[in-house]
């Protein structure tokens, strides 16, 4: 019996199997959810490790390009930084920092270097906050109505920490007293990073000329640096602060020595 | 479907396997640099400033 049921046996099975070489409906169905499949795995991959190095390259591209179109067309000297106030030992001559205009929204008007986190790290600076206009597509953002750099107050931005380039994905690993530079046309407007705090995403005081200290007039020079806290969260904000140290024009001399030497 | 794929790509195997991983190379670099960060832009809730 058995000697007379096997070859039959082999037999549907291989006819079973006939349809399978051809492209059957079950097959292409299964083909495409086992392809889908692997597309979503893919893009956790991306979300997480991949697309920011990729974003964030672009994003330190276009800064960079920034900067070199603004030192191969040096601009007329800046408006208020003609009075020299501190010689450093070492490196270009300081001055009184100019005072900017307050950008137009996503209008590009600075690039954000921080040694610490790389030596080209190099993200724009656009106005305004707005996720689709400023921060997703161009990189960090600068609250309306904060100080300009160098300004007594509050010179306040945001960036990312887990995606669209992910500009202050490391943000809370800055070291007191590493330097925050921001580039503009006319010149460095150097930072020394103080210290990071965590508030609730409705913590709008760290805004204040004074962070922090309602109804207090502002005497200090303060770079405050919002990003999402925990990073792929947004449950609170952190939040980092630099009290500013000199400005440097855009002189033959060069950069500033803190672009170079990392923290003081 | 792949299957199916595979026996319409002419040449020798490695011919196909080469023409294979070509289109695999253009079809991840379509979603590495264009789809996923759109889909990103649709999915990802990103909130770092205060309000």
């Amino acid at each position: 019996m058995q000697t007379v049921q096997e070859p039959q046996t082999r037999r549907t099975r291989r006819r079973g199997r006939a349809p399978q070489r051809g492209v059957s409906v079950v097959g292409v169905i299964g083909d495409l959810l086992v392809t889908a499949g692997v597309v979503v795995l893919l893009f956790v991959v991306w979300q997480l490790w991949i697309g920011d190095a990729i974003i964030g390259a672009q994003f330190k591209d276009q800064g960079q390009e920034l900067s070199d179109s603004w030192a191969l067309e040096p601009s007329a000297p800046a408006p208020a930084a003609s009075s020299p106030a501190t010689s450093a030992p070492t490196g270009p001559p300081t001055a009184d920092p100019p005072a900017l205009p307050q950008p137009g929204d996503a209008e590009r008007f600075a690039v954000v270097r921080i040694p610490r986190l790389g030596p080209d790290y190099s993200f724009p600076l656009a106005g305004g906050v707005s996720a689709s206009r400023t921060l997703d597509p161009i990189g960090l953002g600068h609250y309306p109505d904060t100080a300009m750099p160098g300004q007594v107050g509050n010179f306040a931005i945001a960036g990312h920490r887990g995606s669209h380039g992910a500009p202050f994905a490391d943000l809370p690993s800055l070291h007191i007293g590493d330097a925050v530079v921001v580039e503009t046309e006319q010149g460095w407007y150097t930072y020394r990073f103080r210290n990071i705090e965590y508030v609730r995403p409705n913590g709008v005081d760290v805004l204040l000329p004074l962070p922090q200290q309602p109804q207090v007039e502002a005497t200090d020079r303060i770079i405050t640096m919002t990003t999402c806290s925990p990073r792929y969260g947004f449950s609170e904000r952190a939040i980092a602060y630099g009290v500013f140290e000199s400005y440097t024009p855009r002189t033959e001399a060069g950069p500033p020595t803190s672009l170079t030497s990392g923290a003081a | 479907m792949y299957g199916a794929l595979w026996r319409v790509l002419p040449g020798p195997w490695w011919v196909r396997l080469l023409i294979l991983l070509v289109l695999l190379a253009a079809v991840l670099y379509g979603l590495f640099f264009y789809v996923f960060p759109w889909v990103s832009d649709l999915v990802y809730p990103s909130e770092v400033t205060v309000e």
